[in-house]
């Protein structure tokens, strides 16, 4: 932390400034949270309170899960869950595994054409991968794979590479050599040095980590396109549709958007230090 | 060809991976989508070479010509109040939370970050209910100005629902750019900003005229995200207005457009390689996006090392 050394004469202009700073930071603290606490607290209210008071907190007369049970009956929201359950923890895994081998080739050798495969590996952290639906759903049909949760693996892992492979070079690149050089003179082979690499550069992986974790498990456009069956929707096409199914029911409507909210909130909270360190600190480098 | 020596074989079990999925999934269907708009459906399933025809068709026939035209002012409108409001109040909210007199700094950054964790398609529905007529929550917030009379189905209205939908794009988005603005402020040596305090700087002074100088580089960055983000958004809209974009298209942006031409929607067939010319659409106007922020970027560059 840094510190300034306390200024006299604090008139009441600097007074002024820190009150207004600070009711600035609360009115749009109240704008960010105002929309997610409304839709939280009215999920579990019955039908006509949710209209009548929506702003009051449920009490003992207008509490109700009408609308969870809904939820539960309309929809496989547990088998959606675990769809994107699975494609994000295999997707994020596959990103970390292949862009930390490739980060290290790039920050720890010297070949001919590095620095021009690096150029060619973060080609794709400014052209997004959705222009190139129309192709990729063709070699999904001819892969066998449309409606199966690896098409959408697949793509999120080519998805997560470039930004992955970019993040993680810079911080690899920092890595003391006489470390590695150390370890080379022990007799450490290649593939032993890259493991003893991975623990050093742990919270550039985290950050890596969340960027790479929240568009996936967010993403509509790909479970769209190349997995809309029954069996593999994910959570959020799921809500998607039910949500167009069950526009008018007011109590499935609220629940099922708390549902699909309160898993991602609780992950943000446990892991906000992390991503907001990497955001404020890493990426940026 | 110039004889070169072989790669030793474990850089090639480190690179060969990544390397290989990002090209099979990414680059070769970026590259074959480009390829795929230059052919048309000829007779039978086989696929006939008709060179730029079908850009020629989009830009064109008054059957495409108009909605492209549509979607591409509308994308317009999208980007445009995202620079004008998303990115300065990033900016300000940034400026707040470096300042040090600010208490709970990390609580509201964790907060104000939060909307950007959630899926836009949730987003997109909770603002849907809050603006509709039926529940009135936007009506009640206007009564607390003495301005409940003003309350419109905004999201009903063509005047304004592409604004409206821009704007709870801005409200999810806000929180990037005022993390990245935040982490070039706080990288900011303390020396600079002490040295012109001790001058008899303002907050104010201080801050346009030695801060923000000093972050222009994020600005950048700043510009070219929203930029790229904004020229492929396609989940709200989507989520909000269906693949129509309505009311009357008023809402359709470049996203929506390739949506319907790929897939195709109520009484309009699907046309992959018609979709795949509206995504080269797309990829030439990012890639001018981006070409410009290089150029603009390496020159100020040079500029600042001069």
């Amino acid at each position: 932390m840094r510190r300034r050394r306390e200024r006299p004469g604090r008139g009441f202009g600097y007074w002024a400034q820190v009150m207004g700073a600070h009711a600035v930071l609360l009115a749009y603290t109240a704008i960010a949270l105002f929309p997610i606490v409304l839709v939280v607290i009215n999920s579990f209210k019955e039908r006509r309170a949710i209209f009548r008071t929506p702003y009051a907190l449920p009490d003992a007369e207008s509490f109700s899960l009408v609308g969870y049970r809904t939820v539960f009956e309309g929809a496989r929201f547990d088998l959606y869950f675990l769809n994107s359950l699975t494609v994000t923890m295999v997707s994020l895994g596959l990103v970390l595994l292949l862009s930390s081998m490739a980060a290290h080739a790039l920050a720890e050798y010297r070949f001919r054409g590095n620095t021009l495969l690096g150029l060619y590996l973060a080609l794709g952290i400014m052209i997004p991968i959705r222009l190139g639906t129309v192709s990729i759903l063709r070699i999904m049909v001819g892969l066998g794979l449309t409606d199966t949760l690896w098409s959408l693996i697949l793509v999120y892992t080519a998805q997560g590479i470039p930004l992955a492979v970019f993040i993680l070079s810079v911080f690899m690149r920092q890595v003391p050599g006489e470390l590695k050089d150390a370890a080379r003179i022990d007799g450490a082979s290649e593939y032993r040095i890259y493991a003893l690499i991975m623990p050093l550069v742990r919270p550039a992986l985290g950050t890596v980590a969340v960027f790479t974790m929240i568009p996936i498990w967010n993403d509509l456009w790909f479970p769209l396109v190349l997995a809309s069956g029954e069996r593999t929707k994910t959570v959020i096409l799921g809500a998607q549709i039910f949500l167009g199914q069950y526009v008018n029911d007011w109590n499935a409507v609220l629940a099922s958007l708390t549902l699909a909210m309160v898993p991602i909130i609780v992950l943000y909270v446990i892991f906000s230090r992390q991503l907001i360190r990497g955001l404020t600190q890493g990426a940026v480098k | 060809m110039k004889s070169r020596k072989p790669f030793p074989f474990h850089v090639i079990v480190f690179l060969a991976p990544a390397t290989l999925v990002y090209t099979a999934f990414m680059i070769y269907p970026l590259l074959d989508s480009l390829r795929l708009s230059m052919f048309a459906p000829g007779p039978g399933r086989v696929e006939a070479f008709v060179g730029l025809a079908n850009y020629q068709r989009l830009v064109s026939d008054p059957n495409w010509a108009p909605f492209l035209w549509n979607a591409i002012r509308n994308n317009f409108v999208f980007f445009a109040v995202h620079m004008l409001v998303q990115n300065p109040l990033g900016l300000l909210l940034a400026a707040l939370l470096s300042s040090q007199v600010v208490r709970f700094r990390a609580v509201f950054r964790t907060v104000l970050f939060l909307p950007t964790v959630l899926s836009i398609v949730l987003v997109g529905f909770i603002w849907r209910l809050i603006l509709s007529p039926i529940w009135g929550i936007s009506k009640d917030f206007l009564g607390l100005f003495g301005a409940a009379h003003l309350n419109q189905p905004w999201l009903g209205l063509e005047a304004t629902a592409l604004v409206t939908l821009s704007l709870i794009s801005v409200w999810q988005w806000v929180g990037i750019p005022m993390l990245l603005f935040l982490a070039a402020l706080v990288g900011i040596p303390d020396e600079l900003i002490e040295a012109a305090r001790v001058d008899g700087a303002t907050a104010w002074q201080v801050f346009w005229g030695i801060k923000f100088p000093l972050i222009l580089p994020t600005v950048g960055i700043v510009g070219v995200l929203t930029f790229v983000g904004n020229f492929n958004a396609f989940d709200l809209i989507y989520t909000t207005q269906r693949a129509l974009a309505g009311p009357n298209f008023s809402t359709d942006i470049l996203g929506t457009f390739f949506f319907r031409t790929f897939f195709g929607a109520q009484l309009q067939p699907g046309n992959p390689t018609m979709g795949a010319t509206v995504a080269g659409v797309m990829f030439l106007i990012i890639l001018t996006g981006v070409v410009l922020y290089l150029f603009a970027y390496q020159r100020r560059l040079q500029r600042i090392e001069l």
